[in-house]
């Protein structure tokens, strides 16, 4: 077994994560499986784990005025059990459906990002929560969640900590749907989440933003979509394909490519009419 | 397992209401640290409760509560447990919610095997902790990230449900006669996980061996200096082919024994074993594969079964050229003519995957040679068949070697094959005296183990106006991939059930078994039959399509019943239910077909569907003898003990003997139990194997007889004429020595067998039970009544049959392809139901497997090698099911009954695609029906 650290402060944390080769662990949820992976063929040897959950700073949702802030060690549970304003309705939905309870309560917010799998069901809902991403890696910065993710499983971040998720406040109700060849632990075929600002007398969508995932490398927004979409009311606009175009599913054992790219299809319509279900309801 | 953990600290935490320490390494996770024992205590090992099913967070097994939060204990990292309270709230002492849940389980049928038990019992509780009174959705939520392959879920919830509503009690355990919903104190104890399966019986100072395995489907190979590379990485040995004491090679059949211990020179599947690591610290965990002297030389491989029986195709064996290893063939009538006398003919090929048994708990076990006699301890559903095998690779008579079998967490024919047996008894017959143990994780049980045959059916049925079958004519290849397996048997057993549980005057059924450089395929419940009956229930659609015939109506007029003649030329003389399972399914089905039209009507995109699917299926081997012996004793203290060599993989057979025995003894009063050792081929009879759906039925009758012979000797020794009634009682006295001293004990347990009631007269025990012995013991041995076959599978191949009929509703989203199953009646002839909670959970489990055999199930090798690439049903993908048990008995079955263990599965999966085809009118010839490929199918030409 390699060295396992477990520090309670930031700065402790941040002066082991600058070493190579660590991997930083709170939940576990995905750490854990990959070293399962890795021994089954042959590769027992684990490298440096840097334990963060004793990190209290890293915990807690909070109000700050003109965004909520979410701390990077928050659990799926936790977000289900917060007292949110509906714009994260669609994330609390996606916690509700990822893995089962056991993951729920253990895996992270920031642990999903980190992991950066293009089936990871929380990164549709924060990329149309517009989501930013705060990071310690020598200085604090800020980066969009869309600019976090350059790739399959890469992250900008090297070397650093997530220390926390920001959510520009915004008015509206957020969706999420994942599609799944079984009903529960299940990794997503597809995944759409969307949050829709309407005005409740006209019906007229102020803004749209959609995201898709496990439809390409990293989750996309449908920019296109989401401008035909501002200005019309509700129902009056159907999403088409070429809004989808920029999209790159692949073939793997869950479905093909042409299968994943009508069903994000249909799942973009399945939430334009869930919006409009949940609103008359 | 290691003694020794390096970078081990102190962590403490408080441990079902204790505060201990454990020393650990911080990395390790949770559970590995809870299996390895509470170090300051000095206990051993008292945490096995907590199960390892994939060290992945995939399956649930392990779920303990951390501070009151359900959590997988195998993605805890250690370090994290301190300062905090974990409870596993099993075993010997859970709290009063924790006893109920357990109550409820034991009673209500809710733990089959066990091995997701202790998962599920902590999922539940941490629900009812939190909310009293749950939905059944809450339910389904809670326990929906712990999979079970053996109960199909309904029973767990239910009795989750019961436990929430009446705060139910301590169940008593009632061990009653054939037809009552008995309990043994087995039943208790899974559901109290107090079993121990193959990795809890590893001894704490085992030497741990890692499997070296092929990464390659079809490589050769070459070792370098295995010596220096032992001595450079501390290990106590490394062996390979060379180290095989006798024939480096096991199998099911006396001519198909091809598959080695170790590869030789050439491996033949991704995942084949070529060389075994045994550590003197712990598990050998400190050389990558890549480390291992080992140079891998990658061949084409033979993947599939085209590729297999194209021209210049690479020959798998030398034995057999054309790869085929064996064909199977039934021929009745003459299928041309007819098909020429039929109004209508339906035609169609159809392709399955390969499918795992994905049984909770993975093969473990530990092994040890002292002097000249092995002993291996594993999981398994066959000790006997594991002796002989052992026996054969180490080069000594059978006699020398000792199988005792472990709890064993699930099988569906997944255990009938050796697994770690072979590697174990190598190793420790190398390494006299030292116990060495070998733990498969889930990928390695997935990749080397064998699965379910592919399989490619072409068919062809013909029927006359009234929509009575003239012809049925199949061929079906099944790949057997790298090795024969039960190749044999899927081939034999196929040909006789492929035209289904119909009257057909003119068959012709053929099978090939091929070889390819895939994982072997072998036993998994129904061999074959399964596949085979998704053809022939697609036939069956399409010929009342083309008639104008309801669905229901041509099964009916097909169905074999008492006294009809199969096509292997058998006449039913009893126990042919399927016309009573067919009208008891008629009010469900023409309901059930009702409500499709009316939803569909108002629906475009959702559409309902029926569908309705026979099956039957022959217990026991297939025209091969099929013995099973058991022997019962009773003892001076007045127990009686069932010596079975039935091995219980959670089907029940246990509690099943004892519900026989006891209605054949018929002594009030009697304590009868199934000895601790079940299988162990030191004390008990061999019973066969636990497969084929054939324990109730052949071992049954053998427990039956032996009790026969058990109550004979009473009778003779209490002269009393045959049917007294009978009695025990326990009496208790005081002891005094020979001088009169008063003895170590206060009283003494004297037992009376009290004859014809209210103590007419009584023997004690003792006067007719000789001191040191195992007691007064009743024998009995069962082979069922079959012939062989002809060239043209002509015979008795079976003495009984069971027969069913399932009906599916399903609701299809025609826009994404996926499938929905809303309900399912299944109606099953069990010829008699000697424990109708265990016959209905029996139906649970299989209709679970065949939804997923339908839906979602397909293992491909290199893809789908754990549990979340490899979907089986969670608690949210079963239906509401219904079931008819039909009592139609065998004369020749213990008490009329048959077995039910692989009929539950077969006509599932065929339902559920018959009511796909109803909702959608595509006819789904390929399973599993992924949502991308119904989809592709509902657009075609689109």
């Amino acid at each position: 077994m390699a060295a396992y650290h477990r520090p309670t402060s930031l700065s402790e944390a941040l002066r082991i994560a600058r070493r190579d080769d660590i991997v930083v662990v709170a939940g576990g949820t995905d750490v854990y499986p990959a070293r399962t992976s890795r021994a089954a063929w042959g590769q027992p040897n684990d490298g440096e784990l840097l334990d963060i959950s004793r990190i209290t700073e890293l915990r807690g949702i909070a109000d700050r005025g003109d965004y909520w802030w979410i701390g990077a060690l928050t659990t799926w549970s936790e977000i289900v059990r917060a007292d949110l304003p509906a714009v994260f309705d669609g994330l609390k939905a996606a916690a509700r459906e990822i893995g089962g309870i056991q993951i729920q309560n253990r895996g992270t917010i920031a642990g999903n990002i980190c992991t950066a799998s293009p089936a990871g069901d929380s990164i549709p809902c924060l990329l149309a929560l517009d989501a930013e991403v705060e990071c310690v890696e020598g200085t604090p910065y800020r980066v969009a969640l869309a600019q976090f993710i350059t790739g399959y499983r890469r992250i900008v971040l090297d070397g650093g900590i997530v220390t926390g998720i920001r959510i520009p406040k915004r008015p509206g109700r957020g969706h999420f749907l994942k599609l799944g060849a079984r009903r529960y632990l299940v990794i997503s075929i597809a995944m759409v989440a969307g949050t829709f600002d309407i005005d409740d007398v006209t019906g007229t969508i102020r803004s749209a933003r959609i995201a898709v995932g496990a439809c390409s490398a990293v989750a996309q927004r449908l920019p296109k979509l989401e401008a035909r979409l501002a200005g019309t009311r509700l129902g009056d606009v159907q999403p088409i394909a070429d809004e989808l175009a920029h999209l790159a599913p692949i073939d793997d054992v869950r479905a093909d490519a042409s299968y994943r790219r009508a069903a994000a299809l249909q799942l973009v319509a399945d939430l334009l009419a869930d919006v409009g279900a949940r609103r008359g309801a | 397992m290691s003694g020794n953990v390096p970078d081990a600290d102190w962590i403490r935490f408080t441990l079902d209401g204790r505060a201990v320490s454990f020393h650990a390494a911080p990395a390790q996770s949770l559970a590995d640290m809870l299996r390895a024992g509470v170090a300051d205590r000095g206990d051993p090992s008292p945490q096995l409760q907590v199960k390892l099913g994939c060290n992945a967070g995939d399956c649930g097994a392990c779920t303990v509560l951390l501070d009151g939060e359900a959590v997988c204990a195998c993605l805890v990292p250690a370090a994290q447990a301190a300062g905090c309270t974990i409870e596993t709230n099993i075993g010997s002492a859970p709290d009063l919610l924790g006893r109920r849940l357990a109550s409820a389980f034991t009673s209500l049928g809710a733990a089959q095997c066990g091995a997701c038990t202790p998962g599920m019992l902590n999922a539940a509780r941490a629900l009812l902790l939190r909310t009293p009174r749950p939905t059944r959705t809450a339910i389904e939520d809670a326990i929906g990230g712990v999979l079970c392959r053996c109960t199909g879920y309904t029973k767990i919830v239910e009795a989750i449900a019961a436990c929430a509503q009446d705060g139910a009690r301590d169940q008593p355990i009632v061990d009653a006669g054939v037809g009552r919903n008995a309990r043994t104190q087995l039943d208790w104890l899974a559901a109290m996980d107090s079993k121990r399966f193959g990795a809890d019986c590893i001894p704490p100072h085992a030497y741990p061996i890692r499997v070296i395995r092929s990464p390659h489907a079809r490589a050769r190979f070459r070792f370098g200096d295995l010596d220096a590379f032992r001595d450079r990485y501390d290990l106590l040995a490394v062996f390979t082919a060379k180290d095989v004491p006798g024939a480096n090679s096991f199998g099911i059949f006396p001519t198909t024994k091809d598959q080695p211990v170790f590869a030789v020179s050439e491996t033949r599947f991704r995942g084949e074993a070529v060389a075994a690591v045994v550590g003197r610290r712990g598990p050998p965990t400190s050389f990558d594969d890549t480390d291992f002297p080992i140079v891998w030389s990658p061949l084409d491989p033979v993947t599939g079964i085209d590729a297999a029986l194209a021209t210049g195709a690479h020959i798998v064996h030398a034995t057999h050229p054309d790869n085929v290893l064996t064909r199977g063939n039934l021929k009745t009538g003459d299928v041309a003519r007819g098909h020429a006398a039929a109004a209508a003919t339906a035609e169609g090929t159809f392709e399955t995957s390969f499918v795992e048994h994905a049984y909770i708990e993975t093969e473990a076990g530990h092994a040890r040679r002292d002097g000249d006699r092995m002993m291996v301890s594993a999981c398994t559903q066959a000790p006997y068949m594991d002796r002989e095998d052992v026996a054969r690779v180490l080069g000594i008579a059978e006699h020398a070697v000792r199988i005792v079998p472990t709890a064993c967490g699930g099988g569906f024919g997944g255990k009938l094959d050796v697994s770690v047996q072979p590697i174990l008894a190598v190793a420790a017959w190398r390494l006299p005296g030292k116990t060495v143990a070998l733990d498969y994780s889930r990928t390695e049980s997935m990749v080397s183990t064998t699965k379910r045959h592919p399989a490619r059916i072409s068919a062809k049925a013909s029927a006359d106006t009234e929509g009575r079958l003239t012809a049925y004519e199949m061929s079906g290849d099944f790949n057997t991939g790298a090795y024969a397996s039960w190749g044999p048997t899927v081939a034999n057993r196929v040909p006789i059930h492929a035209h289904g549980p119909y009257r057909v005057p003119n068959v012709h059924n053929r099978t090939r078994a091929i070889f390819t450089n895939e994982t072997p395929a072998g036993a998994f419940r129904g061999f074959g039959v399964p596949q085979a009956a998704i053809a022939n229930e697609a036939l069956m659609d399409d010929l009342a399509e083309k008639l104008g015939l309801d669905r229901w109506q041509i099964r009916r007029v097909n169905a074999l019943g008492a006294s009809d003649t199969t096509a292997s030329g058998q006449v039913l003389h009893a126990s042919a239910g399927l016309p009573q399972c067919l009208d008891a399914l008629k009010p469900a089905w023409d309901k059930a077909v009702a409500d499709a039209s009316a939803h569909n009507g108002a629906n475009t995109r959702h559409r309902r569907g029926a569908g309705i699917a026979c099956m039957w299926y022959g217990c026991g081997n297939t025209a091969l003898p099929n013995p099973s012996e058991m022997r019962i004793t009773l003892d001076r203290d007045g127990r009686i003990t069932i010596w079975s060599g039935a091995v219980d993989i959670g089907q029940g057979i246990s509690t099943i003997l004892v519900q026989i025995v006891r209605e054949t003894l018929r002594i009030e009063g009697a304590e009868i139990a199934v000895c601790g050792a079940v299988g162990d081929t030191d004390l008990t009879l061999d019973a066969g194997k636990t497969s084929a759906s054939r324990q109730t039925f052949v071992s049954g009758n053998a427990a039956k007889r032996a009790a026969l012979d058990l109550r004979a000797k009473l009778e003779r020794f209490a002269n009393v004429p045959p049917g007294a009634p009978m009695r025990l009682t326990k009496t208790m006295r005081e002891a005094h020595d020979p001088d009169g001293n008063l003895c170590f004990v206060h009283y003494e347990l004297r037992s009376v067998l009290d004859i014809g009631g209210s103590g007419e007269r009584a023997v004690p025990l003792r006067d007719i039970i000789p001191a040191g012995s195992d007691g007064l013991e009743g024998q009995g041995r069962y082979d069922p009544p079959t012939t062989s076959l002809d060239a043209d599978g002509q015979g008795i191949p079976y003495a009984t049959y069971g027969f069913a009929a399932q009906i599916a509703e399903v609701l299809v989203d025609t826009a994404l392809g996926t499938t929905k199953v809303l309900h399912i009646h299944a109606a099953h002839d069990v010829g008699r139901a000697i424990n109708p909670l265990q016959v209905e959970g029996q139906i649970h489990g299989g209709i679970a497997q065949g939804l997923g055999l339908a839906l979602m199930e397909e293992f491909i090798p290199g893809r789908t090698e754990n549990l979340h690439d490899y979907l089986i049903p969670t608690a949210g993908d079963i239906p509401p099911i219904t079931t008819y048990i039909i009592e139609d008995p065998d004369p020749e079955g213990p008490f009329g009954a048959k077995g039910v263990g692989e009929p539950a599965l077969i006509a599932t999966a065929p339902a559920i695609l018959g009511a796909i085809r109803h909702a959608t009118g595509v006819t789904v010839r390929r399973v599993p029906v992924l949502p991308h490929r119904l989809w592709a199918a509902l657009n075609v030409g689109a």
